[in-house]
């Protein structure tokens, strides 16, 4: 579905991407974690197309990306300048699809059953600034879906909201998953969501930023809320994650290759991901 | 403060003002013959409403603005989406606009009145000249407003440069354009008044120039207090349809003055 190999992106001479390999399989939720600051967006415009990477490649489905994927949607962090407040939700959430052609019936109708899927169907005649920073999460997360992308982006999507509405939006992205099975990229900061929504935690580095860690998530489904962050696998790839996270157990070159390479079908489930990792040494450029 | 408190503490305001010019023309500290009792303007005022000569004198003074201000949205918001969205435009534009902006209009009424055929497209031309400025700066400034998120988010579903300009820049420069036409509605009727005072022809400052030479202070005075209530009455109505239109925009930006 997506290959990321060897991208790199320079803004002038500070340099964000240090060389990133990534592969995500059909249906996967790759959560990509790393330190604030390290290029994570960065890595995200790349793959959705606004960005023009200074080195290496991203394929969509096979198609390297040089404008933006056909069937790529994008949810951002910040909702409210995201959704357009001219516009009611409904017609927020109809808006890409516009792009499809077809009838404004058939768009309605697409708008009101992401709505659902949402479960905000009472606000579609609403306008977005009448709502909660949740609901208008959920809005921009209903336009997405009634784009029926085959990959969606997620930017940061619930660093705005408090931790209730955060747990809630969590809930519905692992809904949505399981009923329309797209793959899903997220990235986040928050180590403990990255391992509670994701089937794979994907670390970065510092930037420049690389893949210095690679772990599956093999967590008992569905996942709820209390159980899951209470599982022991749980509370291990969350220290594991932030070991990582934190450089403490970062590693060289030689783990940002097999981290990165391997990709989903490396054994990377166990917290013992690569023995290189055990020295604390700063990730160093790849040749 | 509730609104109808509002308004009432501004008719207090207008009242006094007018019960102390009133007062002190009675008094005799002002003579009623250099400056005319509010109670004479006032009802001057009233008797100009059944006044065909100046009703049809209002009536040119606002067609030529209503014609110089459609003319002025015409050719200053293109422009003004131009250089909002296109930085060269911008850069090469800009010091033009920096240099013709600051000077008077009356300045160049000489100028129009030799190239223009009648003195009312002399006029028309030089409301135009001036409207022009707060459209194309206020579209200029609405357009380069316009959140990059709003626009990256259109484009991440793969719509091209012109559907982003459709579809979120102008919607969202809409109340910047807006306030533009607003203020390009108070200067217009400014520079229609003052070239006629200047330059005679027809309008508003023509009948004030013939009641101040036939020395009807009175008239002169009631006829100004119209010119005000109109401008305050356009200004008050486009004000209005703003916040109705544009309520996203106010609720958004919270308390923004408009």
């Amino acid at each position: 579905m997506l290959e990321i190999s060897d991208l790199t992106h320079s803004y002038g001479a500070y340099q964000a991407l240090g060389g990133v390999n990534l592969t995500v399989a059909e249906g996967e939720l790759v959560c990509v974690v790393g330190p604030s600051g390290c290029g994570k967006s960065t890595l995200l415009r790349s793959i959705g197309g606004l960005l023009r990477p200074t080195g290496g490649r991203v394929l969509v489905q096979g198609r390297p990306v040089e404008k933006v994927p056909d069937d790529l949607a994008i949810v951002f962090q910040d909702y409210s300048r995201s959704l357009f407040p001219w516009m009611t939700v409904a017609d927020n959430v109809s808006l890409p699809l516009r792009r499809r052609g077809g009838d404004r019936r058939s768009r309605d109708t697409a708008a009101m059953e992401a709505l659902e899927q949402v479960g905000l169907p009472a606000a579609a005649g609403k306008y977005p600034w009448e709502l909660s920073g949740g609901m208008q999460q959920r809005v921009a997360i209903a336009r997405a879906l009634a784009y029926k992308p085959a990959l969606m982006l997620m930017d940061e999507p619930f660093g705005s909201v408090d931790a209730q509405t955060r747990e809630d939006l969590e809930d519905l992205v692992l809904q949505v998953r399981r009923s329309s099975g797209m793959t899903i990229v997220l990235i986040t900061h928050d180590i403990d969501e990255s391992v509670y929504v994701g089937d794979r935690v994907v670390v970065l580095s510092k930037s420049p930023a690389t893949v210095v860690g690679d772990l599956r998530v093999e967590l008992p489904e569905p996942r709820d809320q209390i159980a899951t962050r209470e599982h022991p696998d749980f509370v291990h790839l969350r220290a594991e994650v932030g070991r990582l996270v934190r450089g403490m157990r970062s590693g060289g070159p030689a783990a940002a290759e097999t981290g990165a390479e391997t990709g989903a079908e490396a054994e990377a489930d166990s917290p013992e991901l690569d023995p290189a990792t055990a020295e604390p040494a700063p990730v160093a450029p790849k040749a | 403060m509730t609104n109808a408190r509002k308004a009432l503490r501004g008719v207090l305001g207008v009242a006094g003002f007018l019960l102390v010019m009133e007062a002190l023309g009675r008094t005799g500290i002002i003579d009623p013959y250099l400056i005319p009792l509010a109670s004479t303007i006032l009802t001057g005022a009233a008797r100009l409403l059944t006044n065909g000569e100046f009703l049809s004198q209002v009536g040119v003074t606002l067609s030529s603005c209503a014609i110089g201000l459609l003319l002025a949205v015409a050719v200053a918001v293109p422009l003004g989406m131009a250089m909002g969205t296109v930085p060269a435009v911008e850069r090469s534009l800009r010091p033009l606009v920096e240099f013709l902006r600051p000077i008077p209009s009356l300045a160049l009424l000489p100028l129009a009145m030799f190239l223009f055929l009648s003195g009312e497209q002399g006029k028309i031309a030089l409301i135009v000249y001036t409207s022009c400025w707060p459209l194309l700066i206020n579209t200029l400034y609405g357009l380069r407003d316009v959140d990059p998120l709003a626009k990256e988010t259109l484009r991440s579903f793969g719509f091209g440069s012109y559907d982003v300009v459709r579809l979120v820049s102008l919607p969202s420069a809409a109340p910047f354009i807006t306030t533009g036409v607003r203020i390009a509605a108070s200067v217009a009727l400014i520079v229609a008044v003052s070239v006629e005072l200047v330059a005679g022809g027809d309008g508003i400052g023509v009948f004030v120039t013939q009641a101040s030479s036939g020395n009807r202070r009175d008239v002169v005075l009631a006829a100004t207090l119209w010119t005000g209530v109109i401008g305050l009455l356009v200004n008050s109505l486009l004000a209005k349809a703003e916040s109705r239109l544009f309520r996203w925009h106010r609720a958004r930006a919270g308390e923004e003055a408009l």
